[in-house]
């Protein structure tokens, strides 16, 4: 799925990272955790968050996570875009909760996601 | 090579900028992405146990052809049972630190996931002295 197929799904706006629409991924993860995200993505995907602060940022970067997603109408302060451009990324903000997010990606076709053994 | 950082403590706003500037200068010098990724995981989990629990302390990277080894050693109060925070979703940090995203208890264990070897020389009331080692061409994320 197209960044740009993302952004319709989820009736969202892009706050940067034009060039970036015509990405393809194939992935999601949706956490507030930050640690979960480091321990758990492998593959290239979309992180979906509604943790606003510049951790978010920083540890998509860190993960090579090239899409974020801001969940329940939350906005980013400008500040924290200009991280995300900076580090050529696409940032996505849209009205609905992690849950109808998530459900309207895998709705929409993006399959993965992985699992990890209970331990 | 052997880059050193200051990292403040008690300031999350610039927590992981460090690990964040390694992960960019090992690109720079072509180092394999996956072990790139380990370093940065593992380095930035270490940051933030730094600035959260460790009152800041000094990072430092240094790089030769075979691996990367990265030491954070911080001011902090140490580390009681080590056996105890290196268990899966244990965790010490109070909630103001888990409403920014961190503090699940999974500092450590991503560390130890992440590095071919991590060394922990912790002594209360002293600090904390974290060393991962990360071998380039080493093995993938465990």
């Amino acid at each position: 799925m197209k960044v740009r197929d993302i952004v319709a799904a989820l009736e969202g706006i892009l706050l940067t990272g034009e060039d970036m629409l015509d990405v393809d991924i194939e992935a999601a993860c949706g956490a507030d955790l930050m640690s979960d995200v480091m321990a758990f993505v492998k593959e290239n995907v979309v992180l979906l968050t509604g943790l606003v602060n510049p951790q978010s940022i920083r540890t998509a970067d860190l993960m090579d996570i090239r899409v974020v997603v801001f969940v329940r109408g939350k906005m980013p302060p400008k500040d924290m875009i200009a991280e995300a451009q900076r580090n050529g990324m696409a940032v996505i903000a849209t009205k609905y909760s992690m849950f109808l997010a998530c459900g309207r990606l895998y709705e929409a076709g993006i399959r993965g996601g992985g699992t990890r053994e209970i331990r | 090579m052997k880059l050193c950082y200051d990292v403040p403590g008690a300031d999350l706003s610039l927590a992981g900028k460090a690990s964040a500037e390694v992960k960019r200068a090992l690109g720079r010098l072509g180092v394999d992405p996956g072990a790139i990724k380990r370093t940065a995981v593992a380095m930035y989990e270490a940051e933030m146990n730094m600035v959260i629990h460790g009152g800041g302390g000094v990072a430092t990277a240094e790089l030769s052809p075979d691996r990367v080894v990265i030491t954070m050693a911080d001011r902090g109060p140490g580390i009681p049972d080590l056996e105890l925070a290196m268990r899966e979703g244990y965790s010490t940090a109070p909630a103001w630190i888990r409403e920014m995203g961190f503090g699940a208890g999974m500092g450590l264990p991503n560390m130890e996931r992440n590095a071919d070897e991590l060394h922990i020389d912790s002594t209360p009331g002293k600090g904390t002295t974290v060393t991962i080692v990360v071998n380039l061409g080493g093995v993938a994320q465990k």
